[in-house]
């Protein structure tokens, strides 16, 4: 039956988009679980929620601000914010500020009388059943850029996130680099918003990544682990939303969300009720305790 | 210890650093030489950790010049293995102790790598000679502080350095812990003819292994063997005030006298 | 601008209660404000709103009082939070999760029931404008029970924000402090919301505690210049919106424009002045430490001495 449904090309639109946006998002959101730098995550999604209502009022394409008021504000984060995991503050002064002036676009847009109320909350909750060849060409390119820049950075990126401290002595740029991942953040999170919304692009930057590092310790398993997670929920909530549950059909948002919430918590449940066992630490190989105690003896 | 031929590792020749208006160094001149093992001694904030900076060229001497395996200081280089003094890793970092290992020998390459045998061979070659092997694939998160530090150093030995420093590896460890990383720096300086700067805050249990010891107070730094540095009138010139040091039960204690 | 104050005068009864309320806002959020960015729990500020929000649009479903379901769900999450404890890393990704569900759970209902708009906007914006002087009573009181309970927490809650294990070996309740903290900061921000919006709320817990932390040295004359930011932001603010421009643009853009604009400048010189406290300290502690050193090492030798005697 959903097979069916394909034939349809909105439906069909939706999965394509969705699967772009998801990929994207969970590759990146790898490290933003890793470097703790949820809040970031958040918090440039609804600036350039902020930046979309205002390019919307200078009749320039929601992207466009988007995009202008994510990247400006990851490069103030950036610069200010000293250690990694101590830019709450930073973080919070850029979103309240960006806020305010989303707010006060938002009342210019209601006071001109523009039609166009229902676009904000488009942004806010995406519009993935509505998404153009236009939408999906953008977001394959966006994607295809971030994903490449973000493999290039792979080992840099990692090391400066674990260990700056021996990463700064080998030469690796850890404050640079901080301040590319957040542009690239800033990047991630504008791709996805046009097409899933504020709400779920989060989610999936965070929910995927997260579930997975509960799951495998090792680095490119996490990765992948994360992507599949992150499709899983995708695909899942789509067909949830166009099957639909208990005779509603609810908003593909939700589905997605609620998936992937779910997902996380039950992970973690799961690991603290020992069900998923870290892996093994096996007891020092025989010679060596022999060594010790001959050394004692 | 017999006097070596080659150019030494470390050269400094009276190096003045002053930061924010503070003199941290004062006319310091040393040199170090290959397969030296040496402790840095001093009071906290006197200057060791500058020291080790300078070395790896995070901060440029106000004055004076440096040379470190013939070249002036720069960053990123691979013959100095660096363990830093902590690390602050979340308990459920989602990493194994092999994979953090690995950061050593490629981390700073650009691109994401791919697992390789000649790769895996090297790290479980480090793993070995730190003993680390048994919990290579524990999340790096959950070891103990003296795991962690095998790891560092691990880490360090994997681009086959010329020259090791660490920044008080001993410091939040148990005296058998302690003794276990000597023996294991030890063994690497002698084995693999590296020359070890080791930042302590007792040089105590470290007598048995170390070749000479850097000792840093006041700005000013004096090198020699132990016997000569800690000694009464070495380190009253270096504090600038009277100190005394005391032999007892083969163990050295350096006490102050009234200000 | 003299003729401005002269108009900001003629204004003044109607404003009273804007004025009163958002008064009363500015202070307990300045307060709460402190210990949530001493804490790290600047998400937290962020994410509770929303899953207040999320409430009240159930409730709204239900057919309740949309407070009721604000007041329970923000409730339950600040809670939640306290309860998740001091690792910082685990914990702001559960905050994120949780907002996320909130958020879709708020899109479902918001799915099912249509009428929505004007709570929407009330909670996003609030309504000081125009509130009357029964809510300035229920904040007032709400706000006083708030604060007092902060005060007598005081001591402790500072203790065990600055060094939570020393606090906790004096045998400070940490764990159950953090709860009871976070129950009175989702209180503070439900009983908020209504007034001034959750944007402003953010906007007045983190802006005038960010920008004293970085001037004030000593935890309670920060409090006290962040209390003082809140209310001239405040102030400001509402003169700002209602004098210049007639009340055609929205409070919480003004309070935000002023409360950033006042960070940015002293973020970026503070480390000029705070450099110079600290490397005071630092000269003290150097000296201190040595001192220590010797003492330490003179124990040992009478120790060693003693034995030695007793040979």
């Amino acid at each position: 039956m959903l097979v069916d449904l394909l034939h349809e090309s909105i439906i069909r639109n939706a999965f394509i988009a969705g699967t772009i946006v998801a990929i994207v998002a969970a590759y990146v959101g790898y490290f933003v679980v890793l470097r703790s730098q949820s809040f970031a995550g958040e918090a440039l999604t609804d600036i350039g929620f902020a930046g979309a209502t205002g390019a919307a009022i200078f009749g320039v394409s929601s992207l466009v601000g988007m995009l202008l008021f994510a990247l400006l504000s990851a490069l103030g984060i950036g610069a200010l914010g000293e250690r990694m995991r101590g830019r709450d503050i930073e973080i919070g002064m850029f979103l309240s500020f960006a806020l305010g002036i989303g707010v006060l676009f938002l009342s210019i847009y209601t006071a001109t009388g523009s039609a166009h109320s229902s676009s904000g909350l488009n942004i806010l909750f995406g519009s993935i059943l509505s998404v153009t060849t236009t939408d999906i060409q953008l977001s394959l390119i966006f994607g295809i850029i971030i994903i490449i820049v973000t493999t290039f950075l792979f080992r840099p990126l990692l090391f400066a996130s674990i260990d700056p401290e021996v990463a700064q002595t080998r030469g690796i740029p850890v404050r640079t680099l901080s301040i590319v991942f957040l542009l690239l953040l800033a990047a991630t999170v504008t791709e996805s918003v046009l097409v899933i919304g504020v709400l779920l692009v989060f989610a999936l930057l965070i929910a995927p990544a997260a579930t997975a590092a509960l799951l495998t310790h090792r680095p490119r398993t996490t990765v992948l682990v994360s992507i599949m997670l992150s499709l899983l929920f995708t695909w899942g909530g789509l067909s949830l939303a166009f099957i639909g549950t208990f005779g509603e059909h609810l908003p593909v948002s939700f589905y997605i969300s609620a998936l992937a919430s779910i997902a996380y918590f039950i992970a973690v449940i799961a690991r603290r009720a020992h069900l998923l066992q870290p892996p093994r630490r096996t007891t020092a190989p025989v010679t060596t305790r022999v060594a010790t105690m001959n050394r004692k003896a | 210890m017999a006097q070596r031929q080659e150019t030494p590792v470390i050269t400094l020749d009276h190096i003045d650093v002053r930061l924010g208006g503070r003199t941290i160094l004062d006319d310091v001149s040393l040199t170090v030489h290959a397969g030296e093992f040496i402790a840095i001694l001093g009071p906290n904030g006197a200057g060791k950790s500058t020291l080790l900076k300078l070395l790896l060229g995070l901060i440029k001497p106000t004055a004076g010049t440096i040379q470190v395996l013939g070249r002036a200081p720069r960053r990123g280089n691979v013959d100095i293995g660096y363990a830093p003094q902590h690390r602050e890793l979340e308990a459920d970092l989602a990493l194994r102790a092999r994979d953090v290992v690995g950061f050593g020998l490629d981390g700073h390459h650009w691109g994401p790598g791919w697992p390789n045998r000649k790769r895996t061979a090297l790290i479980e070659q480090a793993l070995q000679e730190v003993d680390a092997l048994h919990f290579a694939d524990a999340p790096v998160g959950q070891l103990s502080g003296g795991e962690q530090q095998r790891l560092l150093i691990a880490q360090a030995l994997l681009t086959n350095p010329r020259l090791l420093l660490m920044d008080e590896p001993l410091s939040n460890l148990d005296i058998s812990r302690a003794q276990e990383i000597i023996t294991l720096v030890n063994g690497v300086c002698r084995t693999r003819n590296v020359a070890v700067l080791l930042v302590a805050h007792d040089v105590n249990p470290l007598l048995n292994a170390i070749d000479r010891v850097i000792y840093v107070a006041n700005g000013h730094c004096a090198i020699g063997a132990p016997t000569e540095i800690i000694t009464s009138n070495t380190l009253s010139k270096l504090y600038g005030s009277p100190v005394e040091v005391v032999n007892a039960m083969g163990r050295m204690f350096v006490v102050g006298a009234e200000t | 601008m003299l003729q401005a104050f002269q108009e900001f005068w003629l204004y003044f009864p109607l404003l009273q209660n804007t004025l009163l309320a958002g008064s009363i806002i500015a202070i307990v959020a300045a307060l709460m404000g402190y210990f949530l960015i001493m804490r790290g729990l600047t998400f937290a500020g962020h994410a509770l709103p929303y899953v207040g929000f999320a409430g009240a649009a159930g409730a709204v479903l239900l057919g309740i009082d949309p407070v009721f379901g604000l007041f329970a769900f923000t409730l339950a999450g600040g809670v939640g939070i306290g309860f998740l404890g001091k690792e910082a890393h685990a914990r702001d990704i559960t905050i994120g999760i949780l907002m996320t569900f909130a958020l879709g759970l708020g899109l479902m209902f918001f799915a099912l029931y249509s009428g929505y708009a004007e709570l929407v906007y009330s909670y996003l914006f609030g309504t000081i404008l125009g509130i009357s002087q029964q809510d300035v009573l229920v904040t007032a009181v709400c706000s006083l029970i708030a604060v007092a309970a902060l005060i007598v927490m005081f001591r402790p809650l500072l203790f065990s924000t600055m060094d939570p294990i020393v606090a906790s070996s004096r045998g400070i309740p940490v764990y159950a402090l953090s709860i009871i903290f976070m129950a009175l900061v989702a209180i503070a921000v439900a009983m908020s919301i209504q007034i001034v919006g959750t944007l402003l709320v953010f906007t007045l817990l983190v802006g005038p505690a960010a920008t004293a932390i970085r001037i004030a040295n000593r935890p309670l004359w920060a409090i006290i210049l962040a209390v003082f930011l809140g209310l001239l932001y405040t102030w400001l603010g509402i003169f700002l919106a209602v004098v210049l421009f007639n009340g055609t643009l929205p409070v919480s853009f003004f309070i935000a424009t002023i409360s950033f604009s006042v960070y940015l400048p002293i973020r970026l010189l503070s480390p000029l002045w705070i450099g110079r406290g600290i490397r005071r300290q630092r000269n003290q502690e150097q000296q201190v430490e040595i001192e220590f050193e010797h003492l330490k090492a003179r124990e040992c030798v009478a120790v060693e001495v003693k034995q030695e005697s007793f040979k």
